[in-house]
């Protein structure tokens, strides 16, 4: 016992057996999306259709597409609460841009400027100022949806041109969305930079311990910056979808959004607390959420009443490993 | 300590004089103590919320519920009036503190019990209590015209000199005051949120004081539902949706950390009135109102830096976290 030899080499990660993959966060998901698909299809005949399932999408990939750069923001301890205000100047903006007749690649790059601008500012006030970034993040929401608002007042941009509409209602291929497409190539290049890269360690690494990293060489601040500005370069993006697909601009645009991606980012298994996650859950979540409003719409259940069940899910999904486990161990009060 | 705190009080208190001398050159008539009466009057239902959050915010937690309780134990208020006229106002009022305290106790158990991160239930809760409103009211609103004259009138009844809401206001200001500076459930709020570690050591049971906290803010959410219902006469499922952070805004201009242990009832009664003149005064200097919200967000931003100052002069945070260990 006491004579092992050292091992020669030290693995990047462990082994991990098929029975924490069996019982992982992820599976859980997967469990829960196929119950909701299953129970869906059984509740409205109208679900199993391809036309059908290719709508559900448009209720998550804007959402998800933010809920991508939150989860990584998450990890590392920070929060951004301005996410759908961004959505909003970035949306007023392009509005504002129409009016003076620009074309559609303007309109997409002034979306996508805006957001990163946006993001850089908030970065800049939590890792130049060292501010608490939900605080700062409250403010810059009131703020950003502020200036939308005393821009349009309660007025609305419209005249398009059709060519930008192609982002928000356009196809790739049969009835996969340009909008799904945008969100599973985004996916896969997010879960790329987090699970495999040294980028992402250190993203993890600074959500377990911002000292200890910091002392190590890591340079966090830099780091955080750049996830700040990620996230709001994804709301831009967003903006871009949403306001394609809508056809117009309130200054009321993607209210709620924000805590719709944290509610994806939390039920995809990242920790709120920072430092753990995977963006296989969050996507999976995405689903879920989506799965979720749509089917019930079928059902026309109101949209306010769905709210309930993204709550309940919520809660109960959080809770039930916790709950579970004190089970397990006998120590439940 | 105690003299930084009332440092930053006179100077919150010196920011609303200058705002309202800046307010004063545009539209003379509003510093006129009858018209600073009727803004507290207006600013009341906010003041009463910011208190409630404050407690949570102290422990390092943060209720984003609030004004969904507010929402639900409003309309149950007002349906409760529709359908039976003759229950009293006060019998009323005991019920919405029940109720709220009903719905934040279920934030405290969870947090407590089941140590899930108070963001993460009261996020949840937000929308599961705006959901419940709707199954509750079908969707229907209660209208001034189905509320009882006394529901209406109650809070708008003048009692030496005030309104009665300004009177509740005060009641609760009172009521804060003295359990969070001369109760050992307030020392212990303050404790828990400048090092849980510690207050553990000290005795203090930290899940319960959260629990307790939690059970706080809802009642004072459920009181603020009556009040504002009967104030804008009117209950639908929009009643104050957003104003969650409206509620965290008053608190953070008013100096309470959000980081938690620090804050005053002073500071957030008038973090609540700084961000209550802005709204009143904006449409009687001729300012769009569409102005507001980009107004408060800068506030908040400024706020939040001159907090984020004053905080730092107690250590750097690696060198308190050293000692902890």
């Amino acid at each position: 016992m006491t004579d092992t030899p050292l091992p020669r080499r030290i693995p990047d990660r462990l082994d991990k057996p098929l029975s924490s993959a069996i019982f992982s966060w992820e599976a859980l998901l997967v469990v829960i999306a196929i119950l909701i698909f299953v129970v869906n299809s059984f509740a409205s005949p109208y679900f199993l259709d391809p036309w059908s399932l290719s709508d559900l999408t448009f209720n998550f990939t804007e959402k998800g597409l933010i809920a991508l750069a939150m989860a990584l923001l998450i990890i590392s301890g920070e929060i951004d609460l301005s996410v759908a205000a961004i959505v909003a100047l970035a949306s007023t903006m392009m509005g504002m841009a129409v009016q003076a007749g620009a074309g559609t690649p303007v309109l997409v790059a002034i979306g996508i400027v805006v957001g990163l601008g946006c993001g850089a500012f908030n970065g800049l006030l939590v890792t130049r100022l060292g501010l608490p970034s939900i605080v700062v993040t409250i403010g810059t929401m009131s703020l950003f949806r502020g200036i939308a608002f005393i821009i349009l007042g309660d007025q609305a941009y419209k005249g398009y041109p059709e060519s930008f509409a192609f982002f928000g209602q356009g196809y790739v291929w049969w009835v996969f969305s340009f909008e799904l497409a945008l969100f599973l190539v985004a996916a896969l290049i997010y879960w790329f930079v987090l699970h495999r890269t040294s980028f992402g360690r250190r993203v993890f690494a600074i959500g377990n311990n911002p000292v200890a990293c910091q002392f190590s060489g890591v340079r966090v601040d830099r780091i955080k910056f750049i996830l700040f500005c990620l996230t709001g370069l994804m709301s831009g993006i967003a903006s871009v979808l949403i306001t394609s697909r809508l056809g117009s601009t309130r200054p009321s645009i993607a209210q709620g959004y924000e805590l719709e991606a944290i509610t994806m980012v939390v039920l995809g298994g990242v920790s709120i607390l920072g430092g753990a996650g995977s963006i296989l859950g969050v996507v999976l979540a995405a689903f879920i959420m989506g799965l979720v409003t749509f089917g019930l719409g079928l059902l026309n259940v109101p949209g306010i009443v769905m709210s309930i069940f993204i709550g309940l899910l919520l809660i109960i999904v959080i809770a039930l490993p916790i709950v579970w486990r004190r089970l397990r161990e006998g120590r439940f009060a | 300590m105690k003299n930084f705190l009332k440092y930053r009080e006179i100077w919150l208190l010196a920011g609303i004089a200058v705002l309202i001398g800046l307010i004063s050159t545009r539209f003379p008539g509003f510093a006129d103590p009858a018209n600073l009466r009727q803004v507290f009057n207006d600013t009341s239902i906010l003041m009463i919320l910011a208190l409630g959050q404050m407690v949570v915010i102290l422990t390092r937690s943060i209720d984003l519920s609030m004004a969904s309780n507010l929402c639900f134990t409003g309309m149950v208020v007002a349906m409760l009036n529709a359908a039976h006229p003759a229950i009293p106002i006060p019998v009323l009022i005991v019920i919405a503190l029940a109720v709220g305290l009903v719905l934040g106790a279920i934030n405290g158990f969870l947090v407590w019990r089941l140590n899930i991160p108070s963001i993460v239930v009261t996020l949840g809760t937000l929308t599961i209590y705006r959901g419940a409103t709707f199954v509750v009211s079908g969707g229907a609103w209660v209208n001034a015209d189905q509320m009882s004259p006394d529901f209406i009138n109650f809070q708008r009844a003048a009692f030496v000199g005030l309104p009665v809401l300004s009177w509740i206001a005060l009641l609760v200001i009172a009521l804060f005051f003295l359990v969070m500076t001369r109760t050992q459930i307030g020392r212990s709020i303050y404790a828990i949120g400048v090092n849980p570690t510690a207050s553990v050591y000290a005795g203090i049971d930290v899940g319960r004081t959260k629990f307790i906290v939690f059970c706080i803010s809802g009642m004072i959410g459920g009181l603020a539902g009556y009040l504002w219902i009967s104030r804008y006469v009117i209950a639908s499922v929009e009643v104050a949706n957003g104003y969650e952070l409206n509620i965290i805004a008053a608190c953070v201009i008013g100096g309470v950390s959000i980081a938690g242990g620090i804050g005053s009832v002073g500071g957030a009664v008038l973090g609540a009135l700084f961000l209550g003149i802005i709204s009143n005064a904006l449409p009687v200097i001729n300012i769009s109102p569409f102005w507001q919200m980009a107004i408060s967000g800068s506030a908040i931003i400024l706020a939040v830096v001159l907090n984020a100052r004053g905080e730092r002069r107690q250590g750097r945070i690696i060198l308190r976290k050293a000692e902890a260990a």
